[in-house]
């Protein structure tokens, strides 16, 4: 009886693990860690005092809200045309001279072509600009600088520094060094090295960075208005402190057209730049 | 035609249809950045003042407030990570499913593909700040508004990538589960689920990064979390006390990053 195969097969598929081993085995520490997200979930929830209620109670809220945003109505057209294009120029201003600065830091950065002693203090400044949020950096500019667009200039600045300062640092890591030993052989300065052999090896990655770049920038000016350093934001936040929702729902939707349209912009620049067979790379 | 007539074969990197393109973009980028600092209002007199104004912040900010930190910061700065915590893993939990339907290969319904699409586009496109806006507006300043914030915003990130690893994923396993005549939830959790694993922990730890940034900023519109702490000493002027807010949110994002970055060496 045993020794049917088609018995065994049947078998097989009603009580797999007595026959054989199972092709899935159990994995206990999975389970376990499973478990434990689990148990942290509600240890949470608790805590931040989430309840039904209340959620059912922002749910009757929420469809009031909607209400009132709808239709979206441009209370001030001259004021959203304003805040829009100082948002514009402020993430252009802030993304040329966040990678004007951010070349030599990154350059510096490469442990591959620098010492040691100028890679530490290049890390620990990209470090620092990449830790705090651009909007808490804006907070500290706004004191610095006062009201107004600038310190979005400048806080958006660092933000920068720190994303291309990082990633540009670890392209320029990634490069074959064949190259930059055959420029140096020629004699050439430490300028022309970095020019002829550094430079064409990194610059199309270079240039999806920075596009990427603008389009955060663009993302983030919007927002820093909300702290006083210029843009759309300042207008948003003014117009939801008023409970103007419809004026509300009018600047999201030109903030997001205004994103997307950037968005479209930046892919076309990057397949500008980006040589034909090196798609892959990215 | 002189090159080819003397033998010398000219060569150019690129074609005269790049040089035109590049050239161009070079050009507009140009007149953007001169057209932006012209229209852009800066008063001079504030820019001469700031390296002044800088060091009159510091030292205002010195001696940093440390006594604070037992009574104002620490019960803020947990429920920071809370707020990431959770909405990360409520992300996660909207995200899947989307990220599925977004995805062609598993889904073969391109209505579907495009509707899945549009919402991971929108919930990217609002800041993570404008969330949490509508979400106070909805549910009233705290926790909650600033979780569903980070959830929401994270969506689109989360989906994005997910639907991308599934699109890549091999097709041999789905075939051979598919002929043994496996139903599709254990083709999704045999086939699909083991090839996309290992890039789901990544996107999910790079995620919870940067929504511990992320929530640190929240409380500045109300929803909660170590902003809030923030908000109050900027608006008090407690120069020292803001400065124990940002240690604290810089201490608390090193160690989040190089938790994650640890966590990806040892298990990815």
């Amino acid at each position: 009886m045993n020794g049917d195969p088609a018995r065994v097969a049947a078998k097989a598929l009603t009580h797999p693990a007595a026959v054989a081993p199972s092709a899935f085995p159990a994995n206990w520490w999975a389970r376990a860690g499973w478990i434990a997200l689990a148990a942290y979930v509600v240890y949470a929830t608790s805590r931040l005092d989430f309840t039904w209620t209340r959620f059912v109670v922002g749910l009757d809220q929420g469809a009031r809200f909607i209400g009132r945003m709808l239709p979206p109505r441009i209370a001030q057209p001259d004021t959203l045309v304003k805040g829009l294009t100082e948002s514009l120029e402020i993430a252009i201003l802030a993304s040329s001279l966040g990678i004007l600065v951010s070349l030599p830091v990154g350059l510096f950065a490469a442990r591959n072509l620098m010492p040691a002693w100028v890679t530490w203090p290049a890390r620990a400044l990209i470090a620092m600009c990449r830790s705090f949020h651009p909007v808490i950096v804006a907070i500290l500019f706004v004191k610095a600088v006062g009201f107004g667009a600038l310190a979005g200039i400048l806080a958006l600045s660092v933000a920068s520094v720190g994303f291309i300062g990082k990633l540009f640092a670890d392209a320029i890591e990634e490069i074959s060094l064949k190259q930059v030993e055959a420029v140096r052989a020629t004699g050439a300065p430490f300028l022309s090295v970095v020019g002829y052999g550094v430079m064409p090896q990194v610059f199309s990655r270079f240039t999806g960075f920075a596009t990427y770049q603008l389009d955060s920038n663009l993302r983030n000016s919007t927002m820093v208005g909300i702290v006083g350093a210029g843009g759309i934001g300042g207008t948003l936040f003014a117009a939801f402190q008023r409970f103007d929702y419809d004026f509300v729902c009018a600047i999201l939707l030109s903030i997001i057209g205004m994103i997307m349209a950037g968005e479209v912009l930046a892919s076309w620049v990057r397949s500008v730049f980006l040589e034909r067979g090196k798609v892959d790379e990215e | 035609m002189n090159a080819a007539a003397t033998g010398v074969r000219e060569w150019r990197r690129f074609t005269a249809g790049q040089r035109v393109a590049r050239f161009s973009v070079y050009l507009v980028l140009v007149a953007a950045i001169v057209a932006s600092a012209r229209a852009v209002e800066i008063i001079p007199e504030f820019l001469y003042d700031a390296p002044e104004q800088m060091q009159d912040l510091f030292v205002r900010m010195w001696p940093i407030a440390f006594y604070h930190y037992p009574e104002g910061v620490h019960a803020a700065l947990v429920e920071t990570l809370h707020i990431a915590s959770l909405g990360t893993i409520l992300a996660v939990l909207m995200a899947l499913p989307i990220g599925t339907a977004a995805a062609h290969n598993v889904v073969p319904n391109r209505v579907v593909n495009y509707f899945a699409k549009l919402l991971l586009v929108s919930s990217r496109s609002v800041n993570s700040l404008v969330w949490a806006l509508l979400f106070v507006a909805v549910f009233g300043p705290g926790a909650l508004a600033g979780t569903l914030a980070i959830a929401f915003r994270s969506i689109g990130f989360v989906g994005k990538l997910v639907g991308e690893a599934l699109e890549e994923a091999q097709t041999g396993p789905i075939e051979a589960l598919a002929a043994a005549g496996a139903p599709w939830p254990s083709v999704i959790s045999k086939g699909y689920w083991p090839q996309v694993e290992p890039a789901f922990w990544s996107i999910l730890l790079f995620r919870w990064d940067i929504n511990v940034r992320e929530s640190a900023v929240l409380g500045l519109v109300g929803a909660g979390g170590i902003g809030m702490a923030l908000d109050t000493a900027l608006n008090l002027f407690q120069w020292p006390r803001v400065a124990m807010v940002l240690v604290a949110i810089f201490a608390v994002v090193v160690i989040a990053e190089i938790s994650v970055t640890q966590i990806r060496k040892r298990i990815l």
